[in-house]
C-alpha cells in the first residue's frame, strides 16, 4: 500500500501528531455557500504552537482558523465560524471570491 | 472529535473501504459508520444517500443536527508493466494523491531496485487480482504491449467497471487488441471505454512525457466521470 497518498493528509497527520503526544484542533469546512474554495469536509489540522496541515479556504481565511483553533486547544470549547464577504468580518478576514463557509472546530480528545 | 474514532477513521480509510464520520453539532459527539455497517433508524436513509453520493453536508434529524464527513476510497492506479513509462508514471501518480501499484509477471522489469518503495507484484496479474481485486475507484493502466499479460487485466477492468481503462500501442496494436477482447466477449460499449492509444494527445515522446499524458487522461476521466449512480455495483 502505498504511504504517499496519505502523506498530506490532515487527519493522517492529526493521528500522527496524537500519538506523539501533541494537542491537535481539527477544524472542518461544514457548509459552504456561493464561490466556496473548498468543498464541505474540508479539514485543517492545528497543534498547540500553531503547526497546521490541510486547508478550509484557499489560504483566504487559514490565518485567522489557526489562531481559534489554538484557544479550541487551550479551553476545550468546540467553536462555529462563519466567513464570507457578506458579514461583518468581512474588513478583517474574508473570501475574495464572494463565497461563504462555516467552520466547525474542535479539540482531538 | 474523539481520538478512538479519529483512529479508527483512518483504519478504514487506509483499507480503502467507505467510511463517515457523522458529528453531533448541537453536543460536538461523534461516530464512525464503515459502509455496510449497522446505522439505526433516522439516520439510516442519510447515510446510505450520502455514501452513494460522496458528498458530505449537514442535515437534521429528530431535532439533532449532524455533520456527515463522508470519505470514498481514493482513486487507484493499477499499472500493468515494470516498464520505464511505469518509474516515472508511479512517482507522479503518487505525488498527485493516487495509491499506486505496480505487476509485471517477467522479474527482469520488476525489479525493487527499478520501483524503490512502490507497490509492486512480480507475478501474473490473473493471479494477483484474485487477491486483491479492481473496483469502480480504480484505474488500469496496461503498458507491456504483451497481450499474455495485457488483455487479461483490461477485460477485468471493464467487467468490474473501473473509471478508467488505458492500453498502450499503436491503432493498428490497438485494432488488433479489440478483436480479441471481443472473442473473449467484451461488448462494443465495454471496448468503447478503453484509451488506447493510452494518454491525452499533447505529443508525447520520452517515457517521462507519455507518463504525464497518462496521468492527466486518468486526473480528466476521474473528474468528468458520471456519478449519478452507485458506484462499485458492477463488481
Amino acid at each position: 500500500m502505498s504511504e504517499t497518498s496519505f502523506g498530506l493528509d490532515p487527519l493522517m497527520t492529526a493521528e500522527e501528531w496524537m500519538k506523539s503526544g501533541r494537542s491537535v484542533a481539527i477544524a472542518t469546512v461544514i457548509e459552504t455557500w456561493g464561490s466556496a474554495p473548498r468543498p464541505a469536509g474540508s479539514h485543517l489540522v492545528v497543534d498547540g504552537d500553531g503547526n497546521f496541515e490541510g486547508s478550509v479556504s484557499g489560504g483566504c481565511v487559514e490565518g485567522a482558523v489557526i489562531a481559534e483553533a489554538m484557544d479550541v486547544i487551550g479551553d476545550g470549547k468546540a467553536k462555529m465560524l462563519e466567513f464570507g464577504v457578506a458579514d461583518e468580518t468581512a474588513w478583517r478576514v474574508g473570501l475574495s471570491c464572494g463565497g461563504r463557509i462555516r467552520v466547525f472546530v474542535e479539540r482531538l480528545a | 472529535m474523539d481520538a478512538a474514532n479519529l483512529e479508527r477513521l483512518n483504519a478504514a480509510r487506509r483499507a480503502r473501504k467507505a467510511v463517515m464520520l457523522v458529528t453531533n453539532l448541537e453536543h460536538g459527539t461523534d461516530r464512525v459508520i464503515v459502509e455496510g455497517g449497522p446505522v439505526d433508524g433516522a439516520l439510516s436513509d442519510t447515510v446510505a444517500a450520502a455514501f452513494r453520493s460522496g458528498k458530505s453536508g449537514i442535515c437534521d434529524i429528530d431535532g439533532g443536527r449532524y455533520f456527515l464527513n463522508v470519505h470514498l476510497p481514493p482513486a487507484h492506479i493499477v499499472i500493468i508493466g515494470a516498464v520505464h513509462i511505469s518509474q516515472v508514471l508511479a512517482q507522479m501518480a503518487a505525488l498527485a494523491g493516487f495509491d499506486v501499484r505496480i505487476i509485471d509477471p517477467r522479474t527482469a522489469f520488476a525489479t525493487p531496485e527499478r520501483f524503490a518503495g512502490i507497490d509492486l507484484t512480480a507475478d501474473w496479474p490473473v493471479d494477483v487480482l484474485k487477491d486483491r481485486p479492481l473496483d469502480a475507484y480504480t484505474a488500469v493502466v496496461a503498458v507491456t504491449h504483451d497481450p499474455k499479460i495485457d488483455d487479461f487485466p483490461i477485460a477485468e477492468a471493464l467487467r468490474t467497471g473501473c473509471f478508467y481503462v488505458g492500453a498502450l500501442g499503436s491503432r493498428k496494436t490497438h485494432g488488433s487488441r479489440l478483436e480479441r477482447l471481443k472473442k473473449e466477449g467484451c461488448s462494443d460499449g465495454e471496448l468503447a471505454r478503453i484509451n488506447g492509444p493510452i494518454g491525452l494527445d499533447i505529443g508525447a515522446s520520452s517515457p517521462a512525457e507519455i507518463a504525464v499524458a497518462i496521468l492527466a487522461q486518468i486526473i480528466q476521466t476521474l473528474r468528468s466521470r458520471d456519478v449519478s449512480s452507485p458506484k462499485g455495483d458492477k463488481a
